[in-house]
């Protein structure tokens, strides 16, 4: 590496609710990682609103690009290529950074890479991880996906497993409102959970035939719901610590079950999770624990990187921008964007 | 003096370089699409026609001008967003430019009074009303959003003699004919005028820019004259609950 130039690569990612900007040396080193969240915003709502996260977008991204780039003691002049999410997530939110990064690249003609958002997540656990390199088999699971991916190569990926239904962060923030927690659901479980006993109450685990890897959250989801209901029409009091240990311990259950089923039937070593889920304190524990048991080496982003964030985004674009991946100035925003497609 | 201008608030992707030749301007070069492609993938690949075409070295810009609304929610944003990339990337100021003064702007000259009138669905149009006094547009009623009904009220009211533009005119045409301006002298722009066009943008961004207002790339955002449906409906049941002295649920 050290007679090859360095890369920097200023990354841009505005798909959901928060606005993001990073700069990140060879794909694996963060000069500088910027989140503008709006999430104060949108728990007045109970979840994100697309019209106001764009607004929001379009108000924070000179702001939150000048500053990536000050904290990591760079100009655009200095920036070898400019990476931006062009999807999926909500499609005027995404516009805002497409079209951010496509004014800017034109503007100082630097080279211009398109990322997938999952592509991004999963990159995330090169920047903590020196020694990972695909093959691995990955687990993102977020509010919008839950998908187990055999990465092949960078930028090779094929979908094993996903959610027919719910995603898994998507269960977390439904049962969270049914108990009263409020939004973002997913931290609040965890931290209830602590308090509660994940034995207390079974609730379902899904297997779907002949897609072992495939996953369903609805079916849990809706037995808290029910027992929820139960309680209230028996008049009996919930003890909402134990509901909640006891859905998160089904939902990792889960999720660990089908991980290492195809870690075993695929043959791979190394195991990685991503997205907002795997900050997870459970499901991260889980995991420790069944690969080792498994002997596959676990590896997992920090919780900022596995929340929305640019440097991810970078990350995944520096692997695209060595294998010659580039965009032109009509590169649009993609919402529902598969994962491998170009 | 040389600004570019961009408008995507509406159907129209429009783009145009102005420069000051210390008379009226010159306008260099301008590339207006009334197309069903989304101004994500136009927008920037006719700035780029454009410049290769007037060999324009971004650099020598002194400002970028951008309809800032009111307009399509994601059009004006992909405008904003895209003068913004610009500004920052230049190091160049931006000016917004209101999206109706635009509109008006196309109709130099005229005696009569100018009413653009922009779609904004639910019956409403985004408005308002001017006219050219001693060759400068003047504003008689700021842009607005408002019932296509209470424009023409104001505007019989005045009893002049009007020219309607926009994408609100086909939608409005009939009922504006039929009933709504009923006994007055009005008419509608030709083809060439009566869309939002870069170039009025750029005239407008020009006498602002002489006249020092300009924001920093980073300070702008879209004038939208609306809040966001959520927003208004959490604002309704706020008002309900405090009227009430309820919770504003059933």
């Amino acid at each position: 590496m050290s007679t090859e130039k360095d890369i920097d690569i200023l990354a841009i990612e505005s798909s959901c609710d928060e606005t993001a900007a990073a700069v990140v040396r060879n794909g694996r080193e963060v000069l500088s990682n910027v989140i503008s969240s709006q999430i104060d915003l949108h728990k007045l709502y109970g979840g994100v609103v697309p019209e106001i996260a764009s607004r929001k977008h379009i108000e924070k991204i000179n702001q939150v690009i000048w500053e990536a780039l000050d904290t990591a003691g760079k100009t655009l002049d200095d920036v070898d290529a400019i990476g931006v999410t062009y999807g999926p997530g909500l499609v005027g939110a995404l516009l805002v950074g497409v079209a951010e990064a496509k004014a800017i690249s034109y503007a100082k003609k630097i080279p211009l890479v398109g990322v997938h958002h999952i592509e991004g997540h999963i990159s995330a656990n090169y920047i903590e991880n020196p020694d990972l390199e695909p093959p691995f088999l990955c687990l993102v699971v977020s509010g919008g996906h839950t998908h187990l991916v055999v990465v092949r190569d960078y930028g090779m990926y094929e979908i094993i497993g996903r959610t027919r239904d719910d995603a898994a962060g998507e269960a977390f923030d439904k049962v969270a409102r049914a108990i009263g927690l409020g939004y973002p659901g997913g931290p609040k479980i965890d931290a209830l959970s602590k308090e509660g006993n994940g034995d207390a109450i079974h609730f379902p685990r899904a297997k779907i035939e002949d897609a072992p890897y495939d996953f369903s959250f609805s079916g849990v989801k809706s037995a808290v719901l029910n027992f929820l209901n139960g309680c209230q029409m028996k008049g009996e009091t919930v003890n909402r610590a134990d509901v909640a240990a006891s859905f998160q311990k089904a939902v990792c259950d889960v999720l660990v079950d089908h991980a290492m089923q195809a870690v075993g039937d695929y043959k791979i070593k190394k195991f990685a999770i991503a997205g907002g889920v795997a900050s997870n304190t459970a499901l991260r524990a889980a995991f420790e624990a069944a690969c080792e048991k498994n002997g596959v080496k676990f590896y997992h982003p920090s919780p900022v990187l596995c929340t929305d964030n640019a440097a991810m985004i970078g990350a995944a674009a520096y692997y695209e921008y060595r294998a010659g991946v580039r965009h032109g100035l009509d590169l649009n925003a993609v919402p529902n964007l598969k994962l491998g497609e170009r | 003096m040389k600004v570019l201008a961009l408008d995507s608030s509406g159907l129209v992707a429009s783009v145009a370089v102005v420069e000051d030749d210390g008379v009226n301007g010159n306008l260099l070069a301008e590339y207006t699409v009334n197309y069903k492609k989304t101004h994500s993938q136009t927008l920037l690949p006719m700035l780029d026609e454009i410049a290769g075409m007037i060999e324009l070295d971004l650099n020598t810009l002194d400002a970028i001008g951008v309809a800032g609304g009111p307009g399509s929610f994601t059009g004006l944003r992909i405008g904003s967003a895209t003068a913004k990339g610009l500004g920052l990337a230049l190091d160049k100021p931006l000016v917004h430019v209101p999206t109706v003064d635009a509109l008006a702007c196309n109709l130099y000259g005229t005696e009569r009074l100018i009413c653009p009138l922009m779609d904004a669905r639910r019956n409403q149009v985004y408005t308002g009303i001017y006219e050219f006094r001693e060759n400068r547009l003047e504003v008689l009623l700021p842009q607005t959003v408002t019932d296509i009904r209470e424009i023409a009220e104001k505007l019989c009211k005045l009893n002049r003699e009007v020219i309607f533009l926009g994408d609100g005119v086909p939608v409005y045409r009939e009922p504006l004919t039929e009933r709504l301006m009923a006994g007055q002298r009005f008419s509608f722009a030709p083809a060439h005028l009566n869309k939002q066009r870069a170039g009025a943008v750029a005239v407008l961004a020009l006498r602002y820019l002489r006249e020092g207002k300009t924001e920093k790339a980073f300070e702008h955002r879209p004038e939208y004259l609306r809040l966001p449906q959520a927003e208004r409906e959490r604002a309704e049941k706020e008002r309900a609950k405090q009227e009430n002295g309820t919770d504003g649920r059933s």
